[in-house]
């Protein structure tokens, strides 16, 4: 088993979209990621991160720091990614799932991001530690 | 992200190119709000240039489809690629949308 964490320091902007998805993908490229896996993961990431820019800082600016560790076990790897934000404590997660089997019609729009994430990842936690609202995910795959 | 539009009277085609994420939808949304209007009776979203749809995409989908339905009109989906599909599935789409 080894691994090796990476970190990025960015302004939680939508501005910076771009730049931490390529950081992402980089990473989960180097280490064999299946292109299927790597969209979902990306998917899920930027539900949180636009979460963050959009809300954490309540309209003033403010850091995102991501860390990204993957280590490997045999053919195995394993994902744990990291979004931390300095906002108020807000555990995203606490949002009741929406009901996805309402027509069009009765669907609100919207709502659909965080139960996204929770679906796509193998575990997703929320923990508030030394000033930081942390959230957790983490992804398994198998190296054909 | 690039929307390429096609209108054949009472019909529009819209097509995807590229990933659908936060910053494309904004963009995407405002386009749909302007475009479908009185006269457009049958929308058809064409996908296959398309492999990523964040929520926020979702939402203009979804939101398309609710503003053809007041119009009395359609939508069609259609070249979806896999990946794409898949996302449909797991918010419940798949059964929201149509098809071809």
């Amino acid at each position: 088993m080894n691994a090796e964490e990476k970190k990025l320091t960015v302004e939680a902007s939508l501005v910076n979209l771009d730049l931490v998805l390529a950081f992402v993908e980089k990473e989960l490229e180097a280490a064999s990621c299946p292109a299927k896996i790597q969209g979902q993961i990306c998917v899920a990431f930027e539900e949180l991160y636009v979460n963050i820019a959009n809300y954490a800082y309540e309209g003033q600016t403010g850091e995102c720091i991501i860390c990204l560790c993957i280590s490997t076990d045999g053919n195995g790897k394993r994902l744990e990614l990291i979004l931390k934000d300095k906002g108020k404590p807000f555990n995203p997660l606490d949002k009741a799932d929406p009901d996805i089997s309402l027509s069009a019609e009765d669907r609100p729009i919207g709502g659909l991001g965080i139960f996204m994430v929770k679906k796509i990842m193998d575990e997703v936690s929320y923990s508030y530690q030394e000033g930081f609202n942390c959230l957790t995910l983490v992804k398994k795959w198998i190296v054909e | 992200m690039e929307i390429f539009k096609e209108n054949n009277g009472n019909e529009l085609v819209v097509s995807i190119k590229g990933r659908l994420d936060t910053n494309a939808a904004t963009g995407f949304g405002a386009d749909m709000e302007a475009s479908l209007v009185e006269g457009i009776s049958n929308l058809v979203l064409d996908m296959s240039e398309c492999d990523y749809v964040a929520s926020s995409g979702l939402r203009v989908i979804l939101g398309a489809q609710k503003k053809m339905n007041s119009l009395n009109g359609t939508m069609v989906v259609r070249n979806v690629a896999e990946s794409v599909m898949e996302v449909f599935e797991m918010v419940g789409f798949a059964d929201i949308l149509t098809f071809e």
